[in-house]
């Protein structure tokens, strides 16, 4: 446990991290800087995960588990993000969103 | 199994076999063989039912009681009394007759006949359930076929219609399920669980604010599907859609769902919203009934002439349900079982002569009684039943709602019956005009000369729907005490 | 005394319909025509035994004709409401047994020459069956809503004979006509039979009609606008009534029903079937007398009297000979209506009520006779006009003979039937009232002035020049009217008082010599007038034609009544009515129906919009979902 610092500087760091994912989501043009915005949530997400187990049961290892699941889990989803990206990139040779709305209404 | 789980097994089976039908010599073949071991099962259920009811008084007879949703305690719990036996014998002479209708049913008869067969599984099943939630899902399940019905074998502007139709129960079904989960969540008024079971709630005293509530949503739930002012008017365009077997079904079967409903739910578990709300709902109906037969004076389609004399045929059974009293309820009950056999026999006719001269337009048609003698006489004895000639169960039924109404001490109602009373001149009217323009006067077209005379599966279809017909007509007794017997604990219940 | 064989009367011409109506196309008509007829013939025979049996034999106990009846609950509404089907045996019921079985086995002997060759034939005898037995039932009944069930059986088989010849437009017409104007009367009916159900507790004509019962005192129990509710009730019945017996202003069926085949227009038209409302009003007549101290009655008197005066007067403009004789029917039915509308109820004062059950019987017979003559005439010449015959007593030398003494029993001429009845209506008539009793005096004239117009018209006259020489008709034709016209002599020596009157007990009937004189002399007239306008041709008629002028004109259409309901029906019911409520509901009901519909897909079209597709705007919706919730959740609802 690192002293002087508490858990609400660590929220702090990680909501920031949370929202500029977030504002980085709904603001990018491009997919991919989108994907990348989505890891930086999850981020947030894993280190929040982390962070509680250490404060709050520092003999317990869920939080820890957890992190590595998510880790895990974003992994395949990124894999499959990407996968898709390409994919539309060789339909329509443009990963801009702008350009990827087709599922309306 | 017992003997009215039967009634929703064997379409069940009946399916599976037509699944496995490779044409339509196959499938109407099981379809056929189906419906007349349900004719037979119905019949011997009749009988049956008179021999239990020798021995056993209780409201409903052959019951059974199954839990399959235990947490909110929904029961697949069954009876029946003489009504239910009687419209289950009337679901199984038209869905019968219906089969011999659709006898050369061209496209997709496998698909028609599991969708009719679907259907009337449905209409059994909710004749035969006590248990409101159940009932709604039989309801429910009688409803949907409809929509294919009509929208894949219907005629004209027939998505519309199936779409019209669907959506109208459909809305009237939301209606009624809010009545009934009223209804639900006051079943334990006096302490005691929350139940589904009819006879259960029927004991409670809910209390009267509820049951001002939720009458009027139970009876609007029901009364739509049984075509009252001013929800009716997903009828005609529904009828004049749908192909005749389906019309037969639906104006002769589906619509009885209606005032069967009002009169075990809305009126026996709400009886005191009923007695408050009656007044408002008398009105309504009797408008229907008049306004219904006014409406067919001027139609020249042969089906929206009887959907609108659906329309007031049907109010007069609501009418009558909402006189609160024993003649009055048995009119009902004979009026929903003789315009069921009629309004199907009258659809079977129109099928029979649309199939023949390709329209339905009655000044275009004349002279048919020279061309097609069978069909058009079975036509005239139809439209003399209608309007309520002696001899033919229309009389009994409309004698009993007259009389029955008439006996209310309220000077308003029986003014409102003097009202209703006057469709009979109406009703004349509307139903000589169809048989002078089209089946009496020269023949208007050559074409018409060479028109095919009715085949054996016509006949046999027709003469299903007229006996019973002819039978209530001459000797009503038999029947009416068996009603009257089963209504006296719902009476009993009123007061 | 035992009825049972009463109850076989009804069911040998019901048995003879259903299979004459199942086996339509197996039966050769020669067999049909023979099986119809030799039904009848017992169902004749059962009537006459009845009739011996009941008035001759046994029917009275202390000279007081007893009511039988023997019945069995058809269907039951309540404990004390419930309609039975059983046979009702009184001296009016008996009567008309006699009546509809006498008419109705001549007709089935007449039509058996007249319908020859006609292609329904079976079909025809099937509807005479079916008519037969409605009738029978009808006089039989035991309670009102009984006579109701057979009222409409008869309702539509006359619907189904007028409409016989169906691919003739202006028969269906006439059919559709009948029924219709009928069923207007019904509904006044079934309403009356509703409020005595309602009032009294029962329909059982035999409690009803006790004198001091507790049915008949009931009037008092209730009121609308002034009247007795029984009283209103009983005007309704009469209502009913008065359309089956084509009493103004229902009467504008009857003429129309002539399009009918000829010996259906006698059975059904002129006989039996449009006495039913006589015979309704007569059954009743113990409450049409004691309800309100005979309110109702004086209804039914005044209604007579006036269709009485107003058919006389048409059927002398009429050229048709069917419609003349039609609206000579209204007339005399307006007669016998009058009659009842008179009489008092115990001993002598009951004449009015013999003579009315009388009339109704001598004029069955004549009436029927002249139709059948009639039928023989249009046989031979194939026109209903006036226009078209004359001369004919040369060729058809027995039916001229049997329309003389037919159009002398109804002129009133001694000693034939009509003047028996007519005068015992006349007294009545001129000890009650003596505004009736001269509207009574004069129908009498104009009824012998039209009627010899007529047979002087077709049997005399212009000598016709005729393509066929018209021939005498067949002897099955012939026969008939032999035996109705040596009836038409001989029934009005019957007794009749001493076997129907209205306190049943029968009384010593007498001829009133004045009154009589009067009536002969007046009948006499009538008579002389129509053979000086008629007898040769010349042109008094024209010449009088135009003195009345307008009038003429007037009461040549009818006085414009078939006009008036065609404007009622047609301009008012249909177009301002029945369109408007068909597009009211169209326009307005389905429109709101469609219009929530139209609604929630407007309102979807507006709100897709939403639905980019675009995935950051949901993303920025989820988030400022999230965020406003949360703001929710931290300031508003701490708790």
């Amino acid at each position: 446990m690192i002293t002087d610092i508490s858990l609400y500087e660590v929220l702090t760091i990680t909501t920031l991290l949370f929202f500029i994912g977030v504002y980085g989501f709904i603001t990018r043009k491009n997919l991919i800087s989108m994907l990348i915005s989505v890891e930086l949530i999850l981020n947030a997400s894993v280190l929040n995960f982390v962070f509680f187990n250490q404060y709050l049961y520092p003999e317990m290892l869920q939080g820890a588990i957890f992190s590595i699941f998510i880790i895990a889990v974003a992994a395949a989803e990124t894999a499959l993000a990407v996968a898709i990206i390409i994919n539309l990139y060789r339909k329509i040779s443009s990963v801009e969103v702008a350009d990827v709305e087709n599922m309306k209404y | 199994m017992d003997i009215l789980t039967l009634f929703v097994a064997l379409p069940a089976l009946t399916i599976l076999a037509l699944i496995f039908a490779k044409d339509l010599r196959q499938s109407r073949t099981i379809a056929m063989v189906g419906s007349l071991i349900q004719l037979g099962m119905a019949l011997n259920l009749l009988f049956a039912y008179f021999r239990e009811r020798a021995i056993n008084k209780e409201v409903f007879v052959f019951v059974k009681d199954v839990v399959w949703f235990e947490s909110f305690n929904i029961h697949y719990s069954i009876g029946v009394d003489a009504i239910s036996v009687v419209l289950i014998l009337l679901t199984s002479i038209v869905v019968l007759a219906g089969v011999f209708i659709s006898w050369k049913m061209p496209e997709l008869p496998k698909e028609f006949f599991i969708s009719l067969v679907v259907l009337s599984a449905g209409v059994y099943g909710f004749f035969i359930s006590t248990d409101l939630f159940t009932m709604f899902v039989f309801y429910e399940l009688a409803v949907i076929p409809m929509y294919l019905l009509i929208g894949i074998w219907g005629s004209g502007p027939r998505e519309y219609a199936a779409m019209k139709l669907t959506l109208m129960l459909m809305g009237a079904s939301a209606v009624l399920l809010v009545g009934i989960l009223g209804i639900y969540f006051n079943s334990n008024a006096d302490g005691g669980a929350l139940t589904f079971n009819l006879l259960q709630i029927a004991e409670v005293n809910i209390p009267f604010e509820a049951q001002k509530l939720f009458f009027p949503l139970t009876f609007i739930g029901f009364a739509v599907i049984g075509a009252l002012f001013p929800f009716h008017t997903w009828s005609p365009d529904g009828h004049a859609s749908a192909p005749t077997a389906v019309s037969m079904l639906h104006a002769g079967v589906l619509m009885k769902l209606g005032g069967y409903g009002v009169f075990r739910v809305a009126l026996f578990l709400l009886p005191e919203g009923a007695l408050h709300w009656s007044w408002f709902f008398i009105i309504l109906s009797a408008i229907g009934v008049i306004y219904g037969a006014f409406a067919a004076i001027k139609q020249t389609d042969l089906k929206y002439i009887n959907a609108y004399s659906s329309v007031s045929h049907l109010g007069m059974v609501l009418f009558a349900l909402l006189m609160l009293n024993k003649t009055a309820w048995n009119g009902a009950i004979l009026q929903s079982l003789s315009h069921g056999f009629m309004t199907a026999l009258f659809f079977a006719l129109i099928g029979m002569i649309y199939g023949r001269t390709h329209t339905r337009d009655v000044t275009k048609l004349g002279g048919l009684l020279k061309v097609i003698p069978f069909i058009s006489v079975i036509y005239v004895i139809a439209g003399l039943a209608s309007l309520g000639l002696p001899g033919f169960s229309g009389f009994v039924a409309e004698m009993n709602i007259f009389v029955g109404a008439f006996q209310h001490d309220n000077l308003f109602y029986r003014i409102a019956t003097i009202v209703s009373v006057s469709a009979i001149v109406v009703t004349a009217v509307y139903i000589l005009r169809v048989v002078g323009m089209m089946l009496m006067g020269p023949v208007k077209n050559d074409a018409y000369l060479q028109l095919e005379k009715a085949t054996w599966f016509e006949r046999t279809g027709i003469l299903l729907l007229l006996i019973p017909i002819v039978i209530i007509g001459v000797a009503p007794l038999w029947l009416s005490n068996a009603i009257l017997d089963s209504l006296t604990p719902f009476l009993a219940h009123l007061t | 005394m035992d009825i049972s064989h009463a109850l076989l009367i009804p069911m040998i011409p019901l048995l003879i319909f259903l299979v004459l109506g199942v086996f339509y196309n197996k039966i050769k008509p020669a067999v049909s025509g023979y099986v119809g007829v030799m039904g009848m013939l017992v169902s004749f025979g059962l009537s006459i035994y009845t009739a011996y049996q009941y008035f001759l034999v046994n029917g009275q106990i202390d000279g007081v004709y007893q009511s039988i009846s023997q019945k069995t609950v058809w269907m039951r509404f309540t404990d004390t409401l419930h309609i039975d089907m059983g046979v009702l045996i009184d001296p009016i019921s008996v009567m008309m047994l006699v009546v509809v079985s006498t008419i109705s086995l001549m007709v089935q002997i007449y039509s058996r020459g007249y319908m020859k060759g006609d292609s329904g034939y079976t079909k025809f005898f099937a509807y005479l069956s079916l008519f037969t037995f409605s009738m029978f039932g009808l006089v039989l009944a035991t309670n009102l809503f009984q006579i109701y069930i057979f009222w409409e059986l008869v309702g539509v088989s006359s619907f189904l004979l007028i409409g016989y010849y169906y691919t003739k437009p202006s028969a269906v017409a006439a059919a559709k006509k009948a029924f219709i104007v009928t069923r207007f009367a019904d509904f006044g009916f079934l309403i009356g039979i509703l409020i005595i159900g309602y009032y009294t507790g029962t329909y059982d004509f035999e409690t009803l009609n006790q004198p001091d019962g507790a049915a008949i005192l009931s009037w008092t129990s209730g009121s609308f606008m002034g009247l007795s509710i029984l009283t209103w009730a009983l005007i309704l019945i009469f209502i009913g009534g008065a359309g089956k017996s084509a009493m103004f202003p229902l009467h504008i069926w009857l003429p129309d029903a002539m399009e009918g085949p000829t010996p259906v227009s006698a059975l059904i038209h002129a006989a039996t079937m449009v006495v039913a409302g006589v015979f309704l009003v007569a059954r009743l007549f113990p409450m049409y007398y004691f309800v309100e101290d005979g309110f109702a009655l004086q209804v039914v008197a005044y209604v007579g009297a006036f269709s009485a005066l107003f058919a006389a007067v048409i059927a002398v403009t009429q050229t048709d000979i069917k419609r003349v004789l039609a609206f000579s029917t209204m007339s005399q039915l307006g007669y016998m209506m009058l009659a009842l509308g008179v009489s008092g109820y115990e001993g002598h004062e009951g004449v009015g009520y013999t003579a009315s059950m009388f009339h109704l019987f001598t004029h069955a017979m004549f009436k029927a006779l002249l139709f059948l003559g009639a039928g023989s005439v249009i046989h031979a010449v194939h026109s209903n006009y006036l226009k078209d015959m004359g001369g004919l007593r040369k060729f058809m030398p027995l039916t001229n003979i049997t329309f003389l003494v037919a159009a002398l029993a109804i002129s009133g001429v001694p000693p034939l039937a009509g003047f028996w009845s007519k005068d015992e209506i006349l007294v009545a008539a001129f000890e009650q009232n003596k505004l009736i009793y001269l509207v009574g005096v004069l129908v009498a004239g104009l009824t012998a002035f039209y009627i010899f117009r007529i047979y002087f018209g077709i049997f005399w006259g212009k000598e016709t020049q005729y393509k066929h020489p018209p021939q005498e008709s067949p002897a099955s034709m012939t026969l008939p009217l032999v035996i109705l016209a040596f009836l038409s002599i001989v029934v009005g020596f019957i007794p009749f008082s001493e076997f129907i009157s209205a306190d049943k007990a029968g009384f010593e009937g007498h001829l009133n010599y004045p009154l009589a004189a009067i009536a002969t002399a007046v009948g006499l007239v009538g008579i002389g007038l129509a053979y000086f306008f008629y007898k040769k041709e010349n042109d008094l008629s024209d010449r009088f034609v135009h003195a009345f002028g307008q009038f003429y004109t007037w009461t040549f259409h009818k006085f414009y009544f078939d006009e008036l309901y065609l404007f009622i029906t047609k301009k008012i019911l249909f177009k301002n009515v029945s369109y408007p409520i068909a597009y009211f509901d169209k326009k307005y009901v389905d429109g709101t129906m469609e219009g929530v519909g139209n609604k929630t897909v407007w309102f979807s079209e507006k709100i897709k919009k939403i639905q980019s597709g675009r995935l950051q705007d949901y993303a920025f919706a989820f988030v400022s979902g999230v965020v406003v919730l949360a703001l929710i959740f931290v300031y508003f609802l701490k708790n």
